[in-house]
């Protein structure tokens, strides 16, 4: 008897891996998130038919062409209401939404906060690397303020997003951070992220190799949450308000009902919208 | 550094199987990571290297015979810091490293799966776990043996090694 047999999972986490090599950088963190998504996939034994990974644009959002289940490409900041629309479509699937912090707190930030608000269940990751990557190194929503490059001499001099804290106020029903050069850790972050019905916002610190060097001693300075997850948002305001950006682990996980309209009767075929589409 | 204790021949398989499959696993994704920046010369060797690595999962294998392995969640394997000790840490990957790089990250990594199997054949109390755990180690320790006998075929670099005159990613 091998690995492969003893109640091990129905499919390992290479299943879930496309053939399609990756474009990232080498050292990226986004190549470990992979592995931490497709990691706990596994564990969770899903079928890649039931599983949808919805992103926006930027380095973070390729994974749909690097997962090999159903994916979907979208516009930029755009993933989530994409993603909100197929889950309550399908509410059977497993539907996880990946996006960058330029992605994901600056052309997406509104559909951010009113996804926390309506508290659909998807899983949100954002892989955080404060920095516009894939356009060469801007500073983005979450860039420290005194990060000197040469696109800001000096820094931006703007007070970094706190994501967190805005999907706490927003009514996210579970918070959490990982880190990338933790991908165990990550994927069972993912895991119970994915598990947790409502919205789900998971952000992943994931290093910038080529635009944030800086960003290696990352794996130093992050350090497991000091104390257990709790439900009561008082607490969990005051723990992200005063939190050092380097606390993993799952921060706040809540109890409100997902959102879940009744699914009607189809009023239309597929047919009949294409048509409405067609030019 | 905490004390490593194994005491079942399963689970000491599931860790043994699990460190040479991550290796495997991850020495494959440098692999193609080098292919995508035409890093031929280095993604050939890390192909190399996966294969090795698949063949210790054979012999792992072999080693089981009927004993089932059960599985662990990544998670919860009894690794340091969380991560599998043969696992390279791929944020030194770089798309211009040489061959002697790539045998650094190797070395490292069989250094640390080496003393894995020896600190769990240090501690453990169950004899079969020990007598696999120790040759293992030593398997590891002739590993290591024949990196260092290979890096002497690639010296390091001057430095300088990673400017690219005309780089992908260039801030203008």
């Amino acid at each position: 008897m091998t690995a492969e047999t003893a109640l091990a999972p129905k499919h390992s986490p290479r299943d879930y891996k496309s053939d399609i090599k990756p474009v990232w950088c080498p050292g990226c963190g986004d190549y470990s998130v992979l592995g931490s998504i497709t990691k706990a996939f596994s564990e969770l034994n899903l079928d890649p038919e039931n599983v949808a990974v919805i992103s926006g644009i930027g380095c973070s959002s390729r994974i749909p062409a690097y997962t090999d289940c159903y994916g979907f490409h979208g516009v930029h900041g755009r993933s989530l209401p994409l993603a909100a629309g197929l889950k309550v479509a399908r509410p059977d699937m497993t539907v996880l939404v990946a996006s960058g912090d330029g992605d994901g707190f600056s052309i997406g930030g509104n559909h951010f906060m009113h996804a926390c608000r309506r508290n659909v269940d998807l899983t949100y990751v954002v892989m955080d690397n404060r920095v516009y990557g894939m356009t060469k190194g801007q500073a983005s929503p979450t860039t420290e303020p005194d990060w000197d490059n040469a696109l800001t001499p000096g820094g931006s001099g703007i007070s970094p997003f706190r994501p967190l804290v805005i999907a706490l106020a927003a009514g996210a029903n579970f918070i959490a951070r990982g880190f990338s050069g933790d991908q165990n850790g990550t994927a069972k972050l993912l895991k119970e992220a994915i598990e947790h019905p409502g919205f789900s916002f998971v952000q992943i610190l994931s290093p910038c190799v080529t635009f944030r060097p800086d960003q290696k001693t990352w794996k130093d300075d992050v350090h497991d949450a000091a104390v257990d997850p709790t439900d009561e948002i008082g607490r969990a305001a005051r723990r992200l308000m005063t939190d050092d950006g380097f606390n993993t682990g799952v921060l706040y996980k809540g109890e409100r009902e997902a959102f879940q309209p009744p699914i009607g009767e189809a009023t239309a075929t597929v047919a009949d919208l294409e048509g409405k589409f067609a030019l | 550094m905490s004390t490593l204790d194994i005491n079942n021949i399963g689970e000491f398989l599931a860790h043994a199987h699990a460190l040479e499959a991550e290796a495997a696993s991850q020495y494959a994704d440098l692999a193609e990571q080098m292919e995508v920046h035409n890093n031929t010369e280095v993604a050939e060797l890390f192909h190399k290297l996966a294969e090795i690595e698949g063949k210790h999962i054979g012999k792992i294998d072999d080693k089981a015979g009927d004993t089932p392995i059960p599985h662990i969640p990544p998670w919860e394997y009894k690794w340091e810091g969380g991560q599998s000790p043969e696992a390279v840490v791929d944020m030194d990957a770089h798309y211009m490293m040489t061959p002697h790089h790539a045998l650094r990250m190797s070395l490292k990594a069989e250094e640390r799966a080496a003393d894995f199997f020896q600190r769990i054949a240090d501690n453990t109390t169950d004899e079969e776990v020990r007598s696999l755990s120790a040759e293992m180690a030593e398997e590891e320790r002739d590993h290591i043996k024949w990196l260092n006998e290979w890096l002497k075929k690639y010296p390091e670099p001057e430095n300088g090694w990673d400017e690219d005159m005309d780089p992908p990613m260039l801030q203008e």
